[in-house]
C-alpha cells in the first residue's frame, strides 16, 4: 500500500492540474476538487499506514488498547476535508454567480471581455450595487446612489 | 416529523457526551428536519417554525464557542482547557463543563449554517439581499 | 502563560458575533465594528508591553502541553504585525462607516472584516505549522466573500481569479505541511526546528522548503507567481482594497519570513539565494508594471508587489540587519500602501473615476489631500525624513554590509522608479488642469470638512499620515524594537526554549 498510495496521490494531483488549466470554470472547480484529495491522500499516506488498534478509550479503561494506530493524521485530514468543502462551496457559488451575471463559464470570454474600459470602472466603483433580477430592474436611484448628493448611508 | 427528528438530534448531541454522537452530527440531524419541513412546506412555513433566523443562530453558536474558551481564563487557565462542574440534582450527578458550552455552539452553528444554505438554494438568492 | 495571547483572536471573534446579531441595526453595527477594533488595539498594546519587558510569550491552548497541543506564540515580530494590523483594522474600520454602502452592511461587512482580522491575527500567533494553515483558510474565506460581495462583473473576475490561485496556493501548503509531517513527525514550529537539522537526506528538505516557498510566494505576490493580484485588488471598494493590500500580502510574507527564519536555515546557500533572485525580479517587474497602467488602483496594486520585492530582500540577506530592514519595510508599507489606497478613495470620491486621464485639478481645490497624497507617496518613494527613507536606508545597509550590491543597486533605481508613477499620479490627478467633461457636479464645491461628512474618509488618513511623519521623524526606537525582533528571529533557541521548555 505504502508504494501504490503516494502514486495515486501523484496521479490524481497530475489529473487535477490538467483540468484546472482547461478554460471551462467547472472543469477548474473539478480539477481542485481533485487536488485537494490528493492532498487529502498524501497526507494520509505520510501519516504512515498501519493495522493498530483504534485509538479509543474503552469503558473503564484509561488508556487505549496499545499498540494503537496514530489519529492526528486523521484528525488533520477531517479538518482539511472540512475547510475544503467549505471552500468549494463558496467557489461553486462563486461559479454560478458568474454563470448568472456573464452568461458564461469559458475563462477566455471573460479576458476578452474583461479589458476594463473606463466606463466598466465607472460604472462598477461608484458602488453601483447590482440588484437581483434583470439589469433594468435595478433603478437609477440604486444604481448612482454611491455621489456625495444622495449617499445612501444616511448619517 | 419535525418534532421526531428535533428530538433524535438532542438525543444524539447529549450522547455524545460519553460516547460517539454531538453537536456535528446532532446539528446535521436538526438541520435535516427543518430542511425536510421546508421542501414539503416551503421555505416560509419552515422559517415561521424555526421561529429565530438561522443567521442569529450562527451568531449564538459562535458566541458560546467564544465564552466556553473564555470560561477557563477566569480561573487562570489556558484557553480552552476543559471546566467541570459536578452537581447533584435530585440523586442524579448533572455534569457541566465548558466542553458542553462549546458542543451547544458547534450544534447551532451546523443548524444555522446548513439552514442557511439550503434556504438561499430553496429560495435563489443570497442572504441577506433584497 | 499569558491570557492576554488569545485576545487577538478571541476579541475579534466576539465583535463579529455580536455585529452579526445586530445586522439589521446598521448605526449599531457600525459602532460595534469601530468599537470591537478599538478594543483589539487597546488588547495588543498591553500584549506588546508584556512582551517588550518580559520576553516572548507563550500560551498552551487548553493546558495541552508542546508539542501535542496548539501553541499561540508572540515574540516581538508578532507583536509588531499585531499591533499594525490592530491600527489598521481600527481605521479602515472608521473609513468604512462612510465607504461601504447598506447593502453591503447588511450583507456582514462588518463581521467579515472582523472575522478576516481574527485569520491575520491567528496566523501572526500561532506556533504550530498546521494551525497556521487553518488561520490561512480563515482569512482566505473571510477575504474571498469581502471581495466577491457586490456581485458586478469586474469583482467576480477578480474575485475568480484570487479565488483559485489562492485556493491552489492553500493546497501546496498543506501539502508541504503533510510532507514535513511525514518526515519529522512532528507539527509544532519550534519542535519542527529542533528536529529538521536531524533529518539526514538534506535534499527532501530542501523541497519542502521549496514547496513552502512556491505556496507562501502565491500569498505573498513574488514574482513569478503575483499576477493574480493586479487583477483583483482594484475591483472591490476602497475600504477593502486597503485592508488587501495592506495586510494580507505580508501575512504572506510574515509566513515567509517565519519559516526560513525559524526552519529551513539548513540549506541557505541554496533556499535564500532564490529568495534574492525573486527578491529583484519581484521589484523590478512590479515597478515597471505600475508605469505602464493609468488607473490609480492598479498602479497602487502593482507597487504592493515591488515593494514586497524589498521585504524579501531583507529576509533573503539572512543578517540582524536586513531582517530589521525587512520587519521596518513591513510596518511602513502597511502604513503608506493602505494610506494611498484610502487615499484614492477619497479621490475617487470627489472627481467620479479611478482614470488618471480623467482626473484633475484635485490640488487646486483640495490642497489639503494633496498635501496628505504627497507624505504618502513620498514615504513610499524613500524620501527623507519620512518613515521609508529609514526602512530603505537599514536594507541599503545592509546589502552593502554584505557585498551585494547588485541587488542593492537595483533597489535604489526602483525606488527612484517608484517616485516616476507617484509623480505620475500627482502630475494628472492633483497638478493637472481640471478635465472638461465627465466631472462630477460637486467636484470643488463640497469641502473636505462639509456636510457630505467626507472627513469620516479624511480622519483616518490624517492619522496614518501622522503616523508616517512620526515614524520618520523619531525612527530611532522603531528601529530598536524592528533590531530585536530581528535578533529573536535569528536565534531561534529562544523561541525553541519558550515553546517547549528549556532543553
Amino acid at each position: 500500500m505504502e508504494t501504490i498510495l503516494p502514486i495515486l496521490a501523484g496521479a490524481i494531483f497530475a489529473a487535477g492540474v490538467y483540468l484546472l488549466l482547461r478554460r471551462s470554470l467547472i472543469l477548474t472547480i473539478i480539477g481542485i476538487i481533485l487536488i485537494s484529495n490528493a492532498v487529502n491522500l498524501a497526507l494520509f499516506t505520510l501519516g504512515r499506514i498501519s493495522t493498530l488498534n483504534p485509538p479509543l478509550i474503552a469503558a473503564g479503561s484509561t488508556e487505549p488498547l496499545s499498540p494503537f494506530a496514530n489519529p492526528l493524521p486523521q484528525a488533520l485530514i477531517l479538518t482539511a476535508i472540512v475547510i475544503g468543502f467549505g471552500l468549494l462551496a463558496f467557489a461553486l457559488a462563486l461559479a454560478w454567480r458568474t454563470h448568472k451575471e456573464l452568461g458564461s463559464v469559458d475563462q477566455d470570454g471573460f479576458l476578452a471581455d474583461a479589458e476594463d474600459t473606463s466606463e466598466a470602472i465607472l460604472r462598477v466603483e461608484s458602488g453601483s450595487y447590482r440588484a437581483e433580477g434583470p439589469p433594468d430592474a435595478s433603478g437609477s436611484g440604486k444604481n448612482g446612489g454611491r455621489t456625495l448628493a444622495s449617499n445612501p448611508n444616511d448619517h | 416529523m419535525i418534532g421526531v427528528l428535533v428530538l433524535f438530534s438532542l438525543f444524539l448531541f447529549f450522547r455524545g457526551h460519553d460516547e460517539p454522537g454531538g453537536g456535528f452530527i446532532g446539528g446535521l440531524v436538526g438541520a435535516g428536519a427543518f430542511t425536510l419541513y421546508a421542501i414539503a412546506f416551503g421555505t416560509e412555513a419552515s422559517k415561521k417554525v424555526l421561529r429565530i433566523h438561522p443567521i442569529t443562530l450562527i451568531a449564538l453558536g459562535l458566541l458560546s464557542l467564544v465564552i466556553s474558551g473564555l470560561i477557563p481564563l477566569f480561573t487562570n487557565d489556558a484557553f480552552l482547557t476543559g471546566k467541570w462542574l459536578f452537581l447533584e440534582f435530585g440523586g442524579t450527578v448533572w455534569k457541566l463543563s465548558t466542553p458542553l458550552i462549546f458542543d451547544i455552539g458547534v450544534y447551532l452553528c451546523v443548524v444555522g449554517f446548513i439552514v442557511t444554505a439550503i434556504f438561499s438554494l430553496e429560495e435563489q438568492k443570497l442572504p441577506g439581499k433584497s | 502563560m499569558n491570557g492576554l495571547l488569545v485576545m487577538p483572536i478571541a476579541l475579534p471573534l466576539i465583535t463579529a458575533t455580536v455585529a452579526l446579531l445586530f445586522r439589521s441595526h446598521a448605526s449599531l453595527q457600525r459602532w460595534v465594528g469601530v468599537g470591537g477594533m478599538a478594543v483589539l488595539v487597546g488588547s495588543v498594546f498591553l500584549l506588546f508591553r508584556d512582551v517588550h519587558l518580559k520576553g516572548i510569550q507563550v500560551l498552551q491552548l487548553g493546558n495541552w502541553d508542546a508539542p501535542f497541543g496548539i501553541t499561540l506564540v508572540a515574540d516581538m515580530l508578532t507583536m509588531l504585525m499585531l499591533g499594525i494590523s490592530a491600527i489598521m483594522g481600527l481605521l479602515i474600520a472608521i473609513y468604512s462607516v462612510y465607504d461601504i454602502d447598506r447593502e453591503r452592511e447588511r450583507f456582514g461587512y462588518y463581521p467579515l472584516l472582523h472575522i478576516l482580522l481574527m485569520g491575520v491575527n491567528g496566523s501572526f500567533l500561532t506556533g504550530d505549522i498546521f494551525n497556521l494553515y487553518v488561520w490561512f483558510e480563515v482569512m482566505l474565506i473571510a477575504s474571498f466573500i469581502l471581495l466577491a460581495l457586490g456581485n458586478s462583473k469586474n469583482q467576480l473576475q477578480g474575485a475568480l481569479k484570487y479565488v483559485f490561485i489562492n485556493l491552489f496556493s492553500s493546497l501546496l501548503f498543506l501539502f508541504g505541511v503533510a510532507l514535513l509531517y511525514g518526515t519529522t513527525g512532528t507539527l509544532n514550529m519550534a519542535d519542527l526546528a529542533v528536529r529538521l537539522p536531524l533529518i539526514e537526506n538534506t535534499g527532501l528538505v530542501t523541497a519542502i522548503a521549496m514547496i513552502f516557498m512556491v505556496s507562501f510566494g502565491i500569498k505573498a505576490a513574488i514574482f513569478p507567481l503575483f499576477f493574480w493580484l493586479p487583477a483583483s485588488y482594484h475591483t472591490p471598494p476602497v475600504a477593502i482594497s486597503a485592508i488587501f493590500g495592506g495586510l494580507l500580502t505580508k501575512v504572506g510574507v510574515y509566513a515567509l519570513i517565519r519559516v526560513f527564519t525559524l526552519l529551513f536555515t539548513q540549506d541557505v546557500g541554496y533556499t535564500h539565494t532564490i529568495l534574492l533572485w525573486v527578491a529583484g525580479f519581484t521589484m523590478v517587474t512590479g515597478v515597471l508594471g505600475a508605469a505602464s497602467h493609468f488607473e490609480f488602483r492598479k498602479i497602487l496594486s502593482f507597487h504592493i508587489v515591488s515593494q514586497i520585492g524589498y521585504m524579501i530582500m531583507g529576509l533573503a540577506f539572512n543578517s540582524a540587519l536586513g531582517l530589521m530592514g525587512a520587519i521596518f519595510y513591513v510596518l511602513h508599507n502597511i502604513l503608506a500602501k493602505s494610506n494611498l489606497f484610502l487615499i484614492s478613495g477619497i479621490a475617487q470620491r470627489l472627481s467620479g473615476t479611478f482614470e488618471l486621464k480623467q482626473m484633475g485639478g484635485l490640488y487646486r481645490h483640495y490642497p489639503f489631500l494633496a498635501v496628505l497624497f504627497l507624505i504618502s507617496a513620498f514615504a513610499l518613494a524613500g524620501f527623507p525624513p519620512l518613515s521609508g527613507f529609514w526602512a530603505k536606508l537599514s536594507l541599503v545597509k545592509a546589502g552593502l554590509s554584505l557585498e551585494q550590491y547588485v541587488i542593492t543597486a537595483v533597489a535604489i533605481l526602483v525606488g527612484l522608479l517608484t517616485l516616476f508613477s507617484m509623480t505620475k499620479i500627482w502630475m494628472s490627478a492633483f497638478w493637472g488642469p481640471v478635465p472638461e467633461k465627465g466631472v462630477p457636479e460637486h467636484f470643488g464645491k463640497e469641502t473636505l470638512w462639509g456636510t457630505g461628512k467626507l472627513y469620516i474618509l479624511v480622519v483616518p488618513v490624517m492619522i496614518v499620515a501622522g503616523l508616517i511623519i512620526l515614524v520618520g521623524l523619531n525612527a530611532q526606537p522603531l528601529l530598536e524594537v524592528c533590531l530585536v525582533a530581528a535578533e529573536q528571529l535569528l536565534n531561534p533557541q529562544t523561541y525553541i526554549e519558550a515553546v517547549l521548555g528549556p532543553q
